[in-house]
């Protein structure tokens, strides 16, 4: 072998690097002559680990460059970019050494179209609730008048929980409120706010729930646009108020919902009728049934008075038609009677024996009789012969 | 929390009650007990606004699945 080259002789004076060496040193180099920085581009290549991190590269007309997104930092995303997206990432150029590869360590993506990716998910999990039915006017259920129960779906510490008992006890306090807690934000938070939900259905007495949060920045929201939030909102058995806590943006657990309030107070107020207006109520029901029961007395005293009148009356017309019928017969008997004749200037001849003298052949001469004149009898004689 | 009938019964029957009466077609008989009806409820729902407190309580569930109602602030 004495032709052969050696390698070692010709290499530096300080011998030859290794591997691991370079792709060292050239990390260094790099990380420290490039700062992290916005890098824009066409997204490409994407592809997720079952650990949950992202891979992919940046590409634009003449260049590309292999990135990678840990979970850490990919989890507060909604939704995997699609493959060709404009992006923006803030990125540490970094060295791979295992694969001597240049590429950047992503800690945020942003799309170039604001808010795109979280739009874009949103927008989907929508048309998935839409399309089974959960969105339909029709299904939004009237909240009771009167809760006995309010179950109140929040976290243990929130600002929500202290706004929703102060309206509460202040508007009703004849409902007993609950809480079912559940953080709002963080990595755990869609599976709390699930599982507290499904809780709901086997609280006895339960009349209407309350879900949400105080105001936060729009990742904070993000938990209330979980589809499977948004369906266990759907699969509550008791009308739910949603209150997440955000003005402007409605999320999926708002557009779910029976009814969506802007602020945790505003739900507790939609859910309670107020004390002070229910007793001016029950003060207007107690006159209109005082009024009812002395319309009633009105009516039967009005009744009574007017049988009493009828009665006379009756008693009246039969007693009139009495008197009519006893003169028309005192009338009648009038005429029949001789004396009535007799007060008109007759008179009745009568013999000894009381016989009516009526023809010339009753009387002889000489021959005494009475004569009944309307006022009593006077002895009488024909003349002799 | 109790059984029986709520301030939303008493409160709605009472509505009913009333309707009922100034309706105005029932014997004197059914009116009259109509109208003691009334005011029983009429009292119970005043009694239940005027005892009202108001409570808080925690319900948690158990590693079985069981539910636990505990007062939330001790």
């Amino acid at each position: 072998m004495g032709n052969a080259l050696d390698l070692f002789a010709a290499a530096s004076s300080e011998g030859a690097w290794t591997v691991s060496e370079v792709t060292r040193r050239a990390r260094a180099v790099i990380e420290n002559g490039l700062h992290p920085m916005w890098v824009r581009g066409e997204l490409t290549g994407f592809k997720q680990h079952k650990s949950g991190h992202w891979y992919f590269a940046l590409r634009d007309e003449r260049a590309q460059v292999r990135c990678v997104m840990f979970a850490k930092y990919n989890s507060r995303l909604p939704t995997p970019p699609t493959e060709g997206l404009q992006v923006f990432v803030l990125a540490r150029p970094t060295m791979y050494e295992e694969r001597g590869e240049f590429q950047l360590t992503v800690a945020e993506l942003l799309t170039s179209d604001r808010d795109g990716l979280w739009r874009a998910a949103f927008q989907k999990a929508k048309a998935n609730l839409e399309r089974d039915g959960l969105l339909d006017p029709a299904r939004k259920r009237p909240l009771p008048r009167f809760p006995r129960r309010i179950a109140i779906v929040t976290s243990r510490d929130g600002a929500a929980l202290h706004d929703v008992r102060v309206v509460v006890a202040r508007r009703w306090p004849l409902a007993q409120l609950v809480l079912v807690p559940a953080r709002v934000q963080g990595a755990e938070a869609e599976n709390e706010l699930c599982r507290a939900l499904r809780l709901l259905g086997r609280i006895r007495f339960l009349d209407v729930a309350i879900v949400g949060r105080g105001g936060g920045s729009q990742d904070d929201l993000w938990t209330f646009n979980s589809e499977r939030v948004a369906r266990a909102v759907a699969d509550v058995p008791v009308p739910v108020v949603s209150a997440v806590g955000h003005e402007t943006d409605i999320t999926l657990c708002d557009l779910v919902a029976d009814v969506r309030a802007p602020t945790p107070s505003a739900a507790a107020a939609a859910a309670t009728p107020d004390r002070d207006e229910v007793e001016a109520h029950l003060g207007h029901l107690a006159e209109r049934l005082a009024q009812c029961l002395e319309r009633r007395a009105e009516r039967v005293h009005e009744r009574v008075t007017r049988c009493g009148e009828r009665l006379e009356g009756a008693m009246g017309a039969q007693l009139e038609r009495a008197a009519g019928r006893l003169s028309e017969h005192a009338g009648r008997l009038d005429a029949l009677s001789p004396l009535a004749v007799l007060s008109r200037g007759y008179s009745i001849a009568r013999d000894a024996h009381g016989h009516v003298l009526r023809r010339l052949a009753d009387f002889g001469p000489g021959m005494t009789f009475r004569l009944r004149v309307t006022d009593g009898e006077v002895p009488a004689r024909t003349a002799e012969r | 929390m109790a059984e029986g009938s709520s301030f939303a019964q008493d409160l709605e029957r009472l509505e009913v009650i009333v309707r009922k009466l100034e309706a105005g077609d029932l014997d004197l008989d059914d009116a009259l007990k109509l109208f003691e009806e009334g005011v029983d409820r009429l009292r119970g729902a005043r009694a239940r606004l005027a005892a009202a407190e108001a409570k808080v309580k925690q319900v948690l569930a158990d590693r079985a699945g069981t539910l636990k109602i505990d007062d939330l602030d001790g």
